[in-house]
């Protein structure tokens, strides 16, 4: 855990700092990579939907006593139609069927109940019109376009709408991934996955949310200096959010593993784990996508505004000019250093340090970070006395 | 930015207990029901999903229409007495569904009852008879073998609803054990013939079932049927106004101010036919005489008689008033069945869940064991990553989850929030999520104290920054709850009630709690020396090496800078100033 703890701080302090904008051809070369595999997984198995999607009968037998083929031949001999029956570990038997009237489902279930050992009334029966997750599936896609229509305006205010440009190719990444992990393992695609889905949807917005305003925090007044570059304010800002995308990654993961495990376990199949597994999937790529699409996305948007490609000239101008007089003053690296154009003249000494026309020196990044952070330059209390 | 509003943390804290306490003592006030109201897939029981189309391709179903629906079936699925039937819509127009759970009842019962459609129609009374049967031994033999020959001409005879009771094949043991539901009979021919007049003796009208309805009838043929209370049998003539004619019915007392009637208007169809039909009736001797065809019309509802007023004039303008004997309730009623009854909807079954209740409980209790797994195992990480802070954020969650508790029973008792399986994995994925507003605020709090800050500033400036995202970070989870909630149907649904609600409670919890907490504790001696139990150390954080490498100068350097800062800011930097000395001493 400490570990953990001095990595956080040395990421806070910038003295380790991980290039997530900058390598991002390395991270959009991975993600394509995964996109792909999904999309052609998609396109070569396609989604194993439930019945719920396809219309037909499920029939929840639990500790039945029959074997598969048993079970099958009963609803096959009862309904004329294909069956598929699975097994779980906890003893409940799977038996999907084509679609039956209420009256044909009671039949079977007790037909199945007779042959399985187990009280007709004790089976699980779901009979679904092939209709019905269609409408399922159109009202959650309304409501997902409604929901990213209003989340992009809120974000386009909140922020700027490359931050909501940013933040949904990041959800379009999470979404495409999820999907193509379900057709790659040949999962079951339920209404209990959309649900998954969806809140995989919010999840990852929400990361995305909370790494941006870092971001915005780091970048305000960016245009006032010319230590830092936006790029590198806005990887200080993932760096600076890593630690809490961890933790908060594993305190929304766990919950979920044990849903899947105690599902697993007890439930055998149902909507519990069919919800864990989209949302352990969900989850993760959607930390991966917060830290590493959705903030270079942002930075590549802005690399194109002109005050940032200005402030970049600016900046890296201003390196040289540090290197030239470092050559100049020889080996004294304390040496003073003429005053700056950066408003705040506190601590410039640090701008002497830089050695070379690379990016900003951790230390600088981190007083950048601090100066900007605004408002604590005077910390406004009141004497101690007045306090008390 | 204004300077963070905690100078007194304890205010908020006791907004939250009057808040807990006011909930409690509302939600758990004895006498009243405090449970948890579970859905079907955690109690058993089943559920019949409807999707209502409108009857002429292309209209749109109104709100009312559906409420009207809702009620009739309610009404109906009541009849079955089982407690705690429920009966609600989901989205609305024709992208509506209709959900009706049933605790413990065979789905074929179920679905057999909700699916009927109400068909209301105005019908000139033949005769009116006594209520049982008659049997006249002399024509049986006849009877039969015509009925049996009108079966095969498709539309003599209709004999509806028994198929329960005579199908006697053992796959249907299972429907007839559990009652099998059956529609009250009715009998329809094409002309006022004697077998129809034989079918017609031989309807039972004491039988409970035939007074139930159900049984829609065919509006261009004759009927005979029972009316709602069993007292009598009616004769009817083909339908002279069918109910979509009706344009507004309502309960109004009489000028006089005693009692009831109902008064109805109608569409310029209805208008005509009924001029016709009460200018022909009204010249006829009142029902009950022995006279056919007499002075009645009956309002038949599903297969029953509702009601028969005579007229006692021609009625011209298309505006009638029932008068009778009614109270407000049955006027009301009837002004309902009136309005409304004639649904230009049908349902279509879409979805048929029965989960027996060893399996319900089983997934309720599943679903609790993760949660308290999930919750724990959190509870240990949060622990040791963040120790007596840690402590804090397992207290909020503890208190997060004993109000979502709070709320999901205040919401089962105001609005009928039913728990269901999609439900608790919200809650539980929740705890990730609350858990994270803790997260983003303790790391806020350190990322203040490496830059210096003193424990009761980092506390405070901390929240500050942490405030805004989570306001805006919830902002978007709560947005996506509350459009999930108003689009979706089906299980979506109530997941998305859950998810809004954990969000609301996430926020209650941060700024009601978990801050006012850290500021007290950022306030205590134990906090604030530093300890490594705290979870706040400086050093451990790296404040010490941060000052260090940004002035790179020495500690002693370092200390009197502080110790100037101090003389500077008359007294701020002095808690830093004691730290220091600790970590020099160290």
């Amino acid at each position: 855990m400490s570990g953990l703890k001095g990595f956080g701080q040395r990421l806070y302090r910038g003295e380790v700092s991980y290039d997530f904008v900058g390598r991002w051809k390395r991270w959009y070369a991975i993600s394509a990579i995964i996109v792909i595999v999904s999309l052609s997984a998609l396109g070569i198995r396609g989604l194993n939907l439930g019945i719920e999607f396809r219309g037909g009968a499920d029939f929840a037998i639990p500790n039945a006593t029959c074997s598969v083929s048993e079970a099958r031949d009963v609803a096959e001999a009862e309904t004329g139609g294909q069956t598929i029956v699975t097994a779980a570990s906890s003893g409940t038997m799977r038996v999907q069927t084509i679609p039956l009237t209420s009256a044909e489902s009671v039949a079977l279930s007790d037909s199945l109940g007779a042959a399985c050992g187990v009280p007709g009334g004790e089976i699980t029966v779901q009979v679904v019109g092939p209709t019905w997750g269609a409408e399922i599936s159109t009202k959650a896609l309304q409501g997902l376009l409604i929901f990213l229509a209003l989340v992009s305006i809120f974000l386009a205010i909140y922020f700027e709408w490359r931050m909501a440009v940013g933040a949904l190719v990041a959800l379009a990444h999470d979404l495409v991934i999820t999907i193509g992990i379900y057709a790659a393992f040949g999962l079951e695609v339920t209404p209990a996955t959309a649900i998954g889905v969806l809140t995989i949807l919010a999840y990852s917005l929400y990361d995305t949310v909370v790494v941006y305003d870092k971001v915005k925090e780091n970048t305000r007044g960016i245009f006032g200096q010319s230590v830092m570059t936006y790029d590198e304010a806005a990887n200080l800002a993932v760096n600076q959010t890593v630690v809490r995308s961890i933790n908060t990654s594993l305190t929304s993961l766990l919950p979920v593993l044990a849903i899947i495990v105690v599902g697993a376990g007890l439930l055998g199949a149902g909507t519990l784990l069919d919800l864990a597994v989209a949302l352990a999937v969900g989850m993760a790529v959607g930390t991966y996508s917060s830290l590493f699409i959705a903030t270079p996305v942002l930075a590549q948007l802005k690399r194109r505004q002109p005050e940032v490609k200005a402030l970049s000239a600016r900046v890296l101008a201003r390196r040289k000019q540090a290197l030239e007089q470092a050559k100049k003053a020889g080996s004294s690296g304390e040496g003073d250093e003429p005053d700056s154009s950066e408003p705040d003249g506190e601590e410039t000494s640090k701008a002497s340090e830089v050695s070379s026309v690379g990016p900003a020196s951790p230390q600088q990044l981190r007083e950048y970070a601090r100066v900007q952070s605004g408002e604590r330059k005077q910390p406004k209390r009141q004497t101690r006395r007045k306090r008390r | 930015m204004a300077p963070p509003a905690t100078s007194k943390p304890g205010r908020l804290l006791i907004a939250l207990v009057v808040l807990l306490v006011g909930g409690i003592a509302w939600a758990f006030w004895p006498g009243t029901d405090s449970s948890v109201r579970l859905g079907l897939d955690l109690q058993g029981g089943t559920q019949v999903i409807l999707v209502p189309e409108p009857v002429v391709e292309g209209a749109e179903i109104t709100e009312e229409q559906l409420a009207q629906t809702v009620e009739i079936i309610r009404a109906r699925v009541d009849g079955l007495g089982v407690a705690e039937a429920e009966v609600t819509t989901q989205g609305s127009g024709n992208g509506a569904a209709i959900v009706v759970a049933v605790p413990g009842v065979g789905q074929d019962r179920v679905v057999e009852l909700v699916q009927r459609t109400a068909l209301l129609n105005f019908r000139p009374v033949w005769n009116i008879l006594g209520p049982q049967p008659i049997e006249p031994a002399d024509v049986a033999d006849d009877a039969a073998g015509d009925a049996a020959d009108a079966t095969d001409s498709a539309d003599t005879a209709l004999t509806e609803g028994d198929e329960g009771s005579e199908d006697s094949s053992a796959t249907d043991s299972g429907a007839a054990d559990q009652g099998g539901a059956r529609s009250a009979e009715i009998v329809q021919a094409d002309d006022y013939t004697p077998e129809f007049q034989t079918q017609v003796d031989a309807l039972d009208c004491l039988d409970p079932v035939n007074l139930a309805g159900g049984s829609p009838d065919n509006p261009e043929q004759w009927l005979g049927a029972c009316d709602q209370q069993g007292f009598s049998k009616y004769v009817m003539e083909p339908a002279f106004i069918e109910g979509v004619s009706v344009t507004d019915a309502n309960a109004q007392l009489t000028q006089q101010g005693i009692g009831w009637v109902v008064t109805l208007e109608f569409d310029s169809e209805g208008a005509g036919a009924l001029a016709d039909a009460s200018t022909r009736l009204s010249a006829l001797p009142e029902c009950g005489t022995g006279a056919t065809p007499c002075n009645a019309f009956a309002i038949v509802l599903d297969g029953v008689v509702v009601s028969a007023p005579r007229f006692n004039e021609p009625i011209i303008g298309g505006q009638a008033q029932i008068e009778g004997d009614f109270n407000a309730q049955e006027a009301r009623d009837l002004a309902n069945v009136l309005k409304y009854g004639a649904l230009p909807v049908t349902l279509e079954v879409v979805d048929i869940t029965s989960v027996s209740a060893t399996v319900g409980g089983d997934q309720l209790r599943a679903g609790i064991i993760a949660g308290i797994i999930g919750l724990s195992v959190v509870s240990v990480y949060l622990l040791l990553y963040y120790r007596v802070l840690g402590l804090v954020a397992v207290l909020s969650l503890g208190v997060a989850a004993g109000l979502l508790y709070l709320f999901v029973v205040i919401f089962s008792k105001t609005i009928g929030l039913t728990l269901t399986l999609a439900g608790v994995a919200g809650a539980i994925v929740a705890v990730g999520i609350t858990a994270d507003s803790f997260i983003v605020y303790f790391e806020r709090i350190r990322d203040e104290l490496r830059d210096g800050r003193s424990l009761r500033q980092a506390c405070d400036s901390g929240w500050v920054r942490a405030r805004r995202t989570l306001l805006a970070a919830d902002f978007v989870t709560l947005l996506a709850a509350v459009v999930l909630y108003f689009l979706s149907i089906g299980s979506v649904r109530g997941f998305a009630f859950i998810l809004g609600l954990t969000t609301v409670i996430d926020l209650i919890i941060a700024f009601w709690f978990t801050h006012p907490v850290v500021v007290l504790l950022g306030r205590m001696k134990f906090m604030q020396g530093g300890s490594k139990w705290s979870g706040l150390d400086p050093e451990r954080l790296g404040a010490h090496s941060a000052l260090e490498s940004i002035s790179g100068r020495s500690r002693r350097k370092r200390r009197d800078d502080y110790r100037s800062e101090k003389a500077q800011f008359g007294g701020t930097a002095d808690e830093s100033a004691d730290d220091l000395t600790e970590e020099v001493r160290t």
